[in-house]
């Protein structure tokens, strides 16, 4: 179990900023998520983290001790490679052996734990195949397995996710969600996919352009984005931002409802929503449109779930209503946060 | 359902023969493969089965009319020679040597200029520069260097004091100095290529394999016995098998250096063939010692080609 702290943290690639000055702590035990668009310097800063990546200002420590020099071997972690990287010439057993020789463990107790690791995944049947003889969900829970049978004190894992189809990758992530909670391993985990980061992480770092741009817990990152960045990155559909004249207004298109599908009247905001265009998901309607009379010129996407028995015809007007407190500022200028400027007409 | 899909095609077919040849792929791949494999009838398959003739003939440099057959009389003559013998182990010993010396030497330079330094595309330039020059001066060059009397190395090390103030040695007239300077040549030959093939072959595995690796916490030898050398294996064979080829019949390093002198003691089969059916006309002869090496050719080409499919498939 390990500490994380990084600070002040750059890496350049000649003149291209990777990672540009982050900031960040991850507590004992914590599952912290990296998303960001691709390109954003998630793995660059993970490589760091791993000792792959020398950074060019900044220091790292884990567990407290700084480990800038020190070289990826002597950090105590464990990657799982976006790839998996599994070793192509030997066989699973060997795969999932070779960090124990690696680290002179001894002999004896090696089938064991080899065993023992393999079971917690359920690949018992494939100790003698070679990787290219498994599926990707196999060959990724071999990675896995490779990863944690040397008990490390911290989990690095670059998109282990990525390469399987959704419905794996929805039981995999539910599965490596467990997992973590029994073992308690310090975790930093990349992704660009929402989904993933909202559902696994204890808290989610939201990053673009080798900057944080938010960190909180997937609830704070959603509800309460800090600029337009995050709050147009997160959500399908993200939240609708429109442009006025002094700011920036944002609601998210499953909190604005016809007016009389509000469970409580109090402290709503009425608005009238003029639909261009219906769209039925099964689950949800999406309903694109615009704002009637307060932003006439901007593109509206709202939700609405299956449980809203109402016929909407394609360009009649509406009259819809989010909560006060669900509708955010953000600056015209920065887009960061801003206090409220109400833009409606009190009823 | 109708054949929307055969208009498009049209075209193409009025294009004319040209445009017809182009897209039938069968017809296509045989015109473009004639000239490869006419010129390999011609200039390797057409001397093959003349050497095999000659070797079971009594063929000479001047005979005129047709050779009568001698059945394996140039074969068993060959093996009563205590020449051909010798000659038959300094080839093994030389080829063997060269090319151990060669991969040791390739797999050390290609995998420190697999890291990247400054100045590295020069350092690949200067290793590749004998591959590029014609062997024959290559060598010239370093006939002057091994001279009895001019030799650069023993001048230079006699002003450092390494050798005495009257002896040196005689490189190429000393049994074993000479054996061993023909090595040297060979292997600075051969270390070109060799080092490129197994450049090659380090490049091709993949970064995170090594890094996987390297985050295990596996030493730098753990990683090359176990991850490095294995994958490698396949390409490191291929350049392995191509330098014994070259080593067990190419004759020109020999040829210029010592004349499989002194006392036959570098003479090597290929040599041996040339100075016997060549130089001394009995081109019968020649032919039979030439052909003693396509049996460990063969299984070396075999090899080679096995390997080599080896390694598409991973
Ligand atoms: N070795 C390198 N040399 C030069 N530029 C690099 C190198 N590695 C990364 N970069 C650049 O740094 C930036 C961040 O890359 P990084 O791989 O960290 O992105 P990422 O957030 O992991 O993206 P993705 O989600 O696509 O994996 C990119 O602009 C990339 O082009
Ligand atoms: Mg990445």
């Amino acid at each position: 179990m390990a500490t994380v702290t990084v600070r002040q943290l750059e890496k350049r690639f000649g003149d291209v900023h990777a990672v540009d000055g982050i900031d960040l702590s991850i507590q004992e035990g914590e599952f912290l998520v990296l998303l960001g668009p691709s390109g954003c310097g998630k793995t660059t800063l993970l490589r760091m983290i791993a000792g792959l990546e020398r950074q060019t200002r900044g220091d790292i420590l884990i567990g407290g001790q700084v480990v800038n020099d020190l070289p990826p071997r002597a950090r105590k972690i464990a990657m799982v490679f976006q790839s998996y990287a599994l070793y192509p010439h030997m066989s699973v057993y060997d795969n999932i052996a070779f960090p124990l020789k690696a680290q002179g463990v001894e002999k004896r107790s090696i089938p064991e734990r080899v065993e023992r690791a393999a079971a917690m995944f359920g690949i018992e049947r494939f100790l003698k195949r070679k990787p290219r003889e498994l599926s990707g969900g196999e060959r990724q829970r071999v990675a896995l397995a490779r990863a944690v049978v040397r008990e490390p004190s911290l989990f690095l894992l670059d998109e282990p996710l990525s390469n399987l189809d959704a419905k794996l990758r929805t039981l995999a992530r539910d599965e490596l969600k467990q997992f973590q909670r029994r073992i308690g391993t310090t975790t930093i985990y990349v992704t660009h996919d929402q989904i993933e980061a909202m559902g696994l992480g204890d808290r989610i770092v939201v990053m673009s352009g080798g900057k944080v741009r938010q960190v909180g817990s997937p609830q704070e990152v959603y509800d309460e984005p800090e600029d337009t960045f995050v709050a147009g990155f997160l959500g399908s559909p993200p939240m609708n931002l429109l442009r006025g004249d002094n700011c920036t207004v944002g609601f998210r298109p499953e909190r604005f409802l016809p007016l009389l599908a509000h469970e409580s009247q109090e402290g709503l905001v009425p608005l009238w929503f003029r639909i261009d265009r219906v769209e039925d998901l099964g689950s949800a309607r999406l309903l694109y449109g615009s704002l009637h009379d307060t932003f006439p010129n901007e593109k509206v996407i709202v939700s609405v779930p299956f449980t809203v028995h109402m016929d909407f015809t394609p360009g009649e007007v509406y009259e819809f209503a989010v909560k006060e407190k669900e509708i955010k500022f953000f600056d015209k200028e920065t887009g960061r946060r801003t206090e409220p400027r109400p833009f409606w007409v009190r009823r | 359902m109708k054949p929307a899909a055969s208009p498009p095609t049209d075209p193409a077919r009025r294009a004319g023969s040209g445009g017809a040849l182009a897209d039938n792929e069968k017809w296509l791949g045989r015109v473009m493969m004639a000239p490869a494999i006419l010129y390999i009838a011609a200039l390797v398959g057409l001397p093959l089965l003349l050497a095999l003739y000659y070797s079971v003939s009594n063929v000479t440099v001047g005979s005129a009319g047709w050779p009568s057959y001698v059945g394996l009389s140039n074969f068993r003559h060959a093996f009563g020679n205590p020449t051909f013998i010798r000659a038959v182990w300094n080839t093994i010993f030389f080829a063997v040597v060269s090319m151990a010396i060669v991969m040791v030497l390739g797999t050390i330079l290609a995998l420190s200029l697999l890291k990247d330094f400054r100045g590295k595309w020069f350092v690949r330039l200067l290793i590749l520069l004998p591959w590029v020059a014609p062997i024959s001066l290559g060598t010239i060059g370093w006939l002057w260097m091994f001279d009895s009397v001019y030799s650069v190395i023993n001048w230079t090390a006699q002003y450092f004091g390494i050798f005495g103030k009257r002896t040196w040695p005689v490189w190429l007239g000393q049994p074993t100095l000479a054996m061993a300077s023909v090595i040297t040549v060979q292997v600075w030959r051969l270390l070109p290529l060799a080092t490129v093939i197994l450049l090659g072959g380090l490049s091709s595995i993949p970064k995170d394999i090594q890094e996987a690796a390297l985050v295990d916490g596996a030493s730098v030898l753990r990683r090359y016995v176990q991850i490095t050398e294995p994958l490698m294996r396949p390409i490191a064979l291929v350049a392995l098998l191509f330098g014994l080829i070259f080593s067990f019949t190419d004759m020109i390093v020999i040829y210029v250096l010592t004349r499989g002198g002194p006392f036959d003691t570098t003479q090597v089969l290929a040599t041996l063939a040339f100075f016997t059916g060549i130089d001394g006309g009995d081109l019968g002869g020649g032919a039979a010692i030439a052909l003693f090496l396509l049996p460990v050719l063969a299984a070396c080409v075999i090899l080679i080609l096995r390997f080599a499919r080896k390694t598409e498939v991973t």
